[in-house]
C-alpha cells in the first residue's frame, strides 16, 4: 500500500503543517531550531500537533526524531550543551517561556522510553510515583488500578502488585511504564519507539494499547517502523536530514495521505524504500 | 576457489605454534595462582600467630579493667569504649557530608573546570598520609577551637580523613545508577531532588554504605592521626561523651608492644584480636548491606 507512486504535489506544505489553516492544534512549534554544542540537530520546524490524535514521527537514523520529541516536555535540556530557540506552544503557550517550570511541563506532557525503565520498586510503587512526587493525596490504590488497567496490564498483574517492577518480562515492563506514565493524567504522551525493545506479540499489544489511547489523549509517538506508523496513527510527520546536516520537517499531513500521496519527492522515496 | 586453495603447497600453510602459546597461558595462571597465594598465606599467618598469642588473653576480664601496670590486672576497657565512642561520632560527621558532597558532584554540579578541580583534589586528599590529618586536627580542632584531647576532636580529624573515600565511593555508586532511571522520574514532573531522594539514593545506598562502613573500618584501624591529637594517654576511666578525654585501640596495642615485659607483648596480640573481631564485624555487615539492597532491588 505505501508502494503508490503518484506526481509529486509542489513542497509548499513544508512550511504550512495544517493545509487547511486549522488553527485546533494542542501542541505547535515555530522556527524550532536545536543544536547539541555545535552540533545542529533541528532546522526550522513548524508543526501542529492536534489533540486526541496519534501523531507518528518518522524518517531515517539521525533526523533529529527523537529530539523533536523531547522538545515537547523539556527532557532535552538536562543535557548541558543543549539549545534550543523558537518556541513549542502547547495549549496557547509557550513552554519555554522563562515563567514556565519544566517540571509542569512533565507532569502534563508525560514520556515512554525506547527501552522499558521502570523504578527498582514494585509494581505498586512504580505506578504511584508519579501521583507521589506531584503531591497527590487522594486514594493512591484507585489510582494505582485505574492506570493499571487502562495501559492494559491489571489482570496479570493484580494479584502481585508488590512484586518488583523488573520481574515484569520486556512487553509488560513497557506497559507498566505507560501505567507510570498515565498515573499523573497527562494530556499528551510522547512515546519514543516504544516497541523496538519488544517481540512481535508484546508490540501488537502495546499498538492496540495506542489506539485505545488516542480516545482521552494526544500521542506522539516516534517509530523507526513505517508499518507501524501506519497501523496506529492519524497523522504522520516525515523528517529527513537536510543539507546543513540538521534535522528537517518534510512534510506532515494525514496518515492515510502521506503514504499514498506524498507531497514531497523525499516522502516518497523514503517510504518506497528507496531511500533511509 | 577451492581449486585454487588446494593448489598451494602444505609446506606454505601458516601454521601457528600451537605449544608455545598453550604454554605461556600455563605460566601466566601459575603466577596469578601463586599471587594471589601470597596475599592469603600472609593474612593465614598474621592470623595464625596473633590468635595463638593472644586469644587465651581474650575474656572478660581483658574487656572490662582499665590498663594497668600489672600485666595480670591489664584490660582495654577504656580503649574499646574510646574506639567506639569516636566510631559513632565519626560517622555522624563523616556519613552526611560525604554522602552530601558526592550527591552535589553528580547530580548538581556543573561540568566545569572549577567542578573538576574540585573532584582531583577530593582523589588527591584520599591519598594524602593520615599523619597530615593528625597535625590538621591538632592544630584546628584541638588547639584552635580548644576541644581539647578529646573524642570529639579525634571524631572530627578522622571524618576529616575518611571523607574522601566516602565520597569517593558514594559518587561511584551514584554514578552507577542508570540515567533511564532519572529520566523516568523526570518525565513524570519530580523536581531533581524528588529525582535523586526517591529514585538515585535509593538505587546507590547499597554502595554509598558499603563504601562508608569501609572507611569507617579504616578508622578504627588508623592510629597516627589520633597519636599526634594526644590520645597516648593512659585512662583509667570510661570516656560517656563526645567531650571526653580518650584512647582507642590501636594504640594501647602499641602502648604494650612499646612496653619491655613478655606479659605486654601477649596483651597486645589480644588487642589486636579484639580490633580484629570489630573489624570484621564492619566489613561483615558491609557485605550483608550491599547483597540485601542488591537483592532488594532484582
Amino acid at each position: 500500500m505505501i508502494n503508490l507512486r503518484i506526481d509529486a504535489q509542489p513542497a509548499d506544505a513544508v512550511a504550512t503543517p495544517s493545509e487547511n489553516g486549522q488553527t485546533d492544534a494542542i501542541l505547535m512549534t515555530r522556527s524550532l531550531n536545536f543544536w547539541y554544542g555545535s552540533a545542529y540537530v533541528l532546522e526550522n520546524v513548524n508543526c501542529d500537533v492536534r489533540p486526541r490524535e496519534v501523531t507518528a514521527i518518522i524518517g531515517p537514523s539521525g533526523c533529529g526524531k527523537s529530539t523533536f520529541l523531547r522538545c515537547f516536555n523539556r527532557m532535552n535540556e538536562l543535557i548541558p550543551t543543549a539549545r534550543l530557540e523558537g518556541s513549542v506552544v502547547f495549549r496557547n503557550r509557550d513552554i519555554y517561556d522563562r515563567a514556565v517550570d519544566p517540571v509542569e511541563v512533565r507532569r502534563q506532557v508525560g514520556m515512554v522510553f525506547q527501552k522499558p525503565n521502570p523504578f527498582p520498586k514494585s509494581i505498586y510503587e512504580n505506578v504511584a510515583y508519579g501521583p507521589r512526587v506531584n503531591g497527590y493525596k487522594g486514594d493512591m490504590d484507585e489510582i494505582v488500578e485505574t492506570s493499571l488497567k487502562r495501559a492494559a496490564l491489571w489482570d496479570e498483574v493484580k494479584d502481585d502488585l508488590k512484586k518488583s517492577g523488573l520481574a515484569l518480562s520486556g512487553g509488560q515492563q513497557q506497559r507498566l511504564c505507560i501505567a507510570r506514565a498515565l498515573a499523573v493524567q497527562p494530556d499528551v504522551l510522547l512515546m519514543d519507539e516504544p516497541c523496538s525493545a519488544l517481540d512481535p506479540i508484546a508490540t501488537t499489544r502495546i499498538e492496540d494499547l495506542i489506539r485505545e489511547l488516542r480516545e482521552q489523549l494526544t500521542i506522539i509517538i516516534v517509530t523507526h517502523n513505517m508499518q507501524q506508523a501506519a497501523r496506529i496513527s492519524d497523522r504522520t510527520a516525515f523528517f529527513t536530514v537536510a543539507e546543513s546536516g540538521a534535522g528537517v520537517l518534510v512534510e506532515v499531513n494525514d496518515t492515510q495521505k502521506l503514504f499514498t500521496t506524498p507531497t514531497d519527492p523525499r516522502t516518497e522515496a523514503y517510504i518506497t524504500g528507496r531511500f533511509g | 576457489m577451492s581449486a585454487q586453495a588446494d593448489a598451494v603447497p602444505a609446506a606454505n600453510v601458516w601454521r601457528p605454534s600451537q605449544a608455545r602459546r598453550r604454554w605461556s597461558g600455563w605460566l601466566f595462571y601459575g603466577l596469578a595462582v601463586v599471587s594471589t597465594l601470597m596475599g592469603l598465606v600472609m593474612l593465614g599467618a598474621l592470623l595464625f600467630d596473633i590468635f595463638t598469642d593472644g586469644v587465651r588473653e581474650v575474656d572478660w576480664h581483658f574487656l572490662s579493667n582499665y590498663p594497668s601496670r600489672i600485666a595480670d590486672n591489664a584490660g582495654l576497657r577504656s580503649a574499646l569504649l574510646g574506639s567506639l565512642w569516636m566510631l559513632a561520632f565519626t560517622a555522624i560527621i563523616a556519613f552526611p557530608l560525604g554522602v552530601g558532597a558526592a550527591i552535589y558532584l553528580e547530580e548538581y554540579a556543573p561540568d566545569n573546570w572549577l567542578t573538576r578541580f574540585i573532584q582531583l583534589n577530593i582523589a588527591n586528599l584520599a591519598g594524602v598520609p593520615s599523619i597530615v590529618y593528625g597535625l590538621l586536627g591538632l592544630g584546628l580542632f584541638v588547639r584552635w577551637l580548644e576541644l581539647g584531647r578529646v573524642v570529639l576532636a579525634g571524631s572530627m580529624t578522622m571524618a576529616l580523613l575518611i571523607l574522601p573515600l566516602i565520597i569517593v565511593a558514594s559518587r561511584e555508586a551514584i554514578r552507577a545508577v542508570p540515567d533511564s532511571l532519572r529520566e523516568g522520574s523526570y518525565a513524570l514532573g519530580a523536581t531533581r531532588w524528588q529525582m535523586v531522594r526517591q529514585t538515585v539514593l535509593p538505587s546507590a545506598a547499597g554502595g554509598i554504605l558499603t563504601g562508608t562502613i569501609l572507611a569507617l573500618a579504616r578508622a578504627i584501624g588508623e592510629t597516627a592521626p589520633l597519636i599526634t591529637i594526644g590520645a597516648l594517654t593512659y585512662v583509667a576511666f570510661d570516656p560517656n561523651g563526645p567531650l571526653d578525654i580518650f584512647t582507642v585501640l590501636p594504640i594501647q596495642i602499641f602502648n604494650w608492644v612499646s612496653l619491655p615485659q613478655k606479659e605486654f607483648h601477649s596483651l597486645a596480640a589480644g588487642g589486636i584480636v579484639v580490633l580484629l573481631v570489630v573489624l570484621l564485624t564492619a566489613n561483615s555487615l558491609a557485605v550483608y548491606l550491599r547483597y540485601r539492597m542488591q537483592r532488594r532491588l532484582q
